[in-house]
């Protein structure tokens, strides 16, 4: 479910001063992720909250799915939209589930109903509910708080989601982590979502497409993230897009749509260091991956020290993009490990891999 | 006879004006408070308004508290209403300020969210800053209550209710027997009731108060 999401000639003047935005018209497609870049003060957040009325634009219309957004109860059109912010904005005075809870109690779901479908977002978010159901928000780390501010923005199912810099205040490893998981809640769920950000990283990773804002919202580029990349449309997209242009289009290609290639020894943790050195000698090799019990990834091991696990410092999942599993390669010097939804391994991805991308990269665009 | 035979032998009378005493204070408090948090709400979002009701609360509190019953007689005479209305006048200014101070200190990006989710200003007020601000509140109102306790034994002057009334009696009769005995009781059942209320405040902060937000 999803709407089309249009402004018109849409415009916000704040007293005097000139337009904070300037007669802003763009058509949001159903079902995809458009997300606002530029530099800060430009007009993305203004121009994101007019799209819920919690600003009130000067002049223009704005339409969702078809409908005039201007002639409804401000209050009820923003339960039927999905919205998350840095801070996470989430109650501290109530849980976790009252959290996610509030929309759909606005909206008059029976107590059952409500329940279930809190239990049912925590697991989307994939946050465990028997831990987490009854936390206050700040018994939470800043992940674990966007992810519940996500799940609150998505507890009623709205057909659209405005995120206004939602993973912004997180580490880069854990905002790497929710934006892979926003990824694959988008491949189910397939929201019209409006995107705001000024880490042109981020927005080359998650846009279908990507709108390059300059001040006073003034649309320099809307359209697909390779399009952007491969011809800026002047130097001030350029600039944007900064160096480094070709490398960023491996952002553009997820590890799931390269080719895993399987280590050649494979050993558990049950295995005496003996019998790991043997097999290691016999196939030729100088490591191998340990599995656990459960076919995750624990550590490298090599053939002179069997007993010493080498853990595993960076690890990349199907949804991550080839750029993260590059900058696994480099930490960890050789290549990168996958693994599956359950953590359980799937592949490695080699540096020869990565060098196809870039060369397939290069020829296309 | 000493002190605490003349406890004994007028504890039944000493228990209704303590009962009369505390009933005031406690009357006149939750009125402040549903006063006092009304204009909170009322002006916090601006910070003239804000300061104009500090200022104003505040300016009633320097009002000696003689001078203001004394004032307030021939206008309501005697008895309770001077009594009531001089202790709720009194007990504003930290239930007032409190509310102010709570609700101000409500991070932004909470009642953005709220606002944000499709909550109407009514239940962004209700639901969550008033939720947040309660603890200040709360704090507020036993400020005012402690004061109170304390403010309402000059209502024996205007005749009202409450220890007050031995306390002056006790004063006025200096020097006859038993006069040392009456004023002291009145003070000591003061004290030991404000301590006695100021115990349920602690309590009642304890139950009302959200896990989430407490000892923070
Ligand atoms: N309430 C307001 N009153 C007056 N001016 C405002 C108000 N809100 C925003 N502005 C101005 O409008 C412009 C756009 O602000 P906006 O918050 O939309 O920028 P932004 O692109 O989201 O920036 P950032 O990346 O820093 O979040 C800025 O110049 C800002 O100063
Ligand atoms: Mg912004």
């Amino acid at each position: 479910m999803a709407s089309e999401i249009q402004l018109t000639d849409v415009t916000k003047r704040y007293g005097r001063r000139k337009p904070a935005v300037d007669n802003f018209s763009m058509t949001i497609p159903a079902g995809e992720i458009v997300v606002f870049v530029g530099p800060s003060g430009c007009g993305k957040t203004t121009t994101m909250r007019m799209i819920n009325r919690l600003i009130e634009p000067t002049s223009g219309t704005i339409t969702i799915g078809g409908e005039d957004t201007s002639t409804l109860d401000p209050d009820k059109l923003r339960r039927t939209i999905g919205y998350a912010i840095q801070q996470a904005g989430l109650f501290p005075h109530m849980t976790v589930a009252q959290n996610i809870g509030v929309v759909p109690g606005l909206l008059g779901w029976d107590r059952k109903k409500i329940a279930d479908r809190v239990e049912e977002m925590l697991d989307t978010v994939g946050l465990d509910a028997a831990e987490f159901h009854d936390r206050f928000p700040r018994q939470l780390s800043g992940g674990q708080q966007q992810r519940v501010g996500v799940a609150r923005a998505l507890a009623a199912d709205p057909p659209v989601l405005l995120m206004d810099e939602p993973f912004g205040a997180v580490d880069p490893i854990t905002r790497g982590n929710l934006q892979d998981e926003l990824m694959r809640l988008q491949g189910e769920l397939r929201k019209t979502i409006v995107f705001v950000t000024h880490d042109f990283d981020e927005a080359v990773k998650l846009g279908d497409r990507i709108a390059v804002l300059g001040e006073q919202s003034k649309i320099l580029q809307y359209d697909t993230p390779d399009v952007i990349l491969a011809n800026p449309a002047d130097d001030t997209v350029a600039g944007f897009v900064g160096a480094g242009a070709s490398l960023k289009q491996l952002t553009l290609r997820r590890v799931r749509d390269v080719e895993l290639v399987q280590p050649e020894v494979i050993v558990s943790t049950q295995d005496e260091p003996d019998e790991i050195r043997r097999r290691l000698t016999d196939a030729g090799r100088s490591y191998a991956l340990m599995l656990d019990a459960r076919r995750r990834p624990v550590a490298w091991v090599h053939v002179r020290e069997p007993r010493v696990r080498r853990p595993i410092r960076d690890m990349v999942a199907a949804e991550s993009t080839v750029q993260d599993a590059l900058e696994a390669i480099l930490t960890e010097g050789g290549n990168a490990v996958v693994t599956g939804a359950r953590g359980e391994f799937k592949g490695l991805v080699e540096i020869d891999t990565v060098m196809a991308v870039i060369r397939d990269l290069r020829e296309t665009v | 006879m000493s002190f605490w035979d003349f406890v004994d032998d007028r504890w039944s009378r000493l228990l209704s004006e303590s009962l009369l005493h505390v009933s005031a204070v406690v009357q006149c408090t939750i009125i402040a408070a549903l006063l006092g948090v009304t204009v909170g709400v009322a002006v916090y979002r601006s910070p003239f308004g804000s300061a104009v009701a500090t200022a104003l609360t505040s300016a009633i509190l320097t009002i000696p508290s003689f001078a203001l019953l004394g004032l307030l007689i021939p206008v309501l005479g005697l008895g309770a209403p001077p009594t009531v209305a001089a202790l709720v006048l009194y007990g504003l200014l930290p239930i007032v300020r409190n509310t102010i101070v709570g609700l101000a200190g409500v991070d932004g990006a909470i009642t953005d969210a709220a606002r944000g989710i499709g909550m109407n200003r009514f239940g962004v007020l209700t639901r969550v800053e008033l939720r947040l601000a309660w603890p200040a509140i709360l704090a507020g109102m036993r400020v005012s209550t402690q004061m109170l306790m304390g403010i309402a034994a000059i209502a024996a002057y205007a005749r009202g209710p409450g220890l007050g009334v031995e306390i002056f009696a006790g004063l006025v009769r200096a020097g006859s027997a038993n006069a040392t005995n009456q004023a002291i009781a009145g003070t000591v059942g003061i004290v030991v009731l404000a301590l006695v209320l100021d115990g349920i405040f602690v309590l009642i902060g304890r139950y009302t108060t959200s896990r989430g937000i407490r000892g923070q």
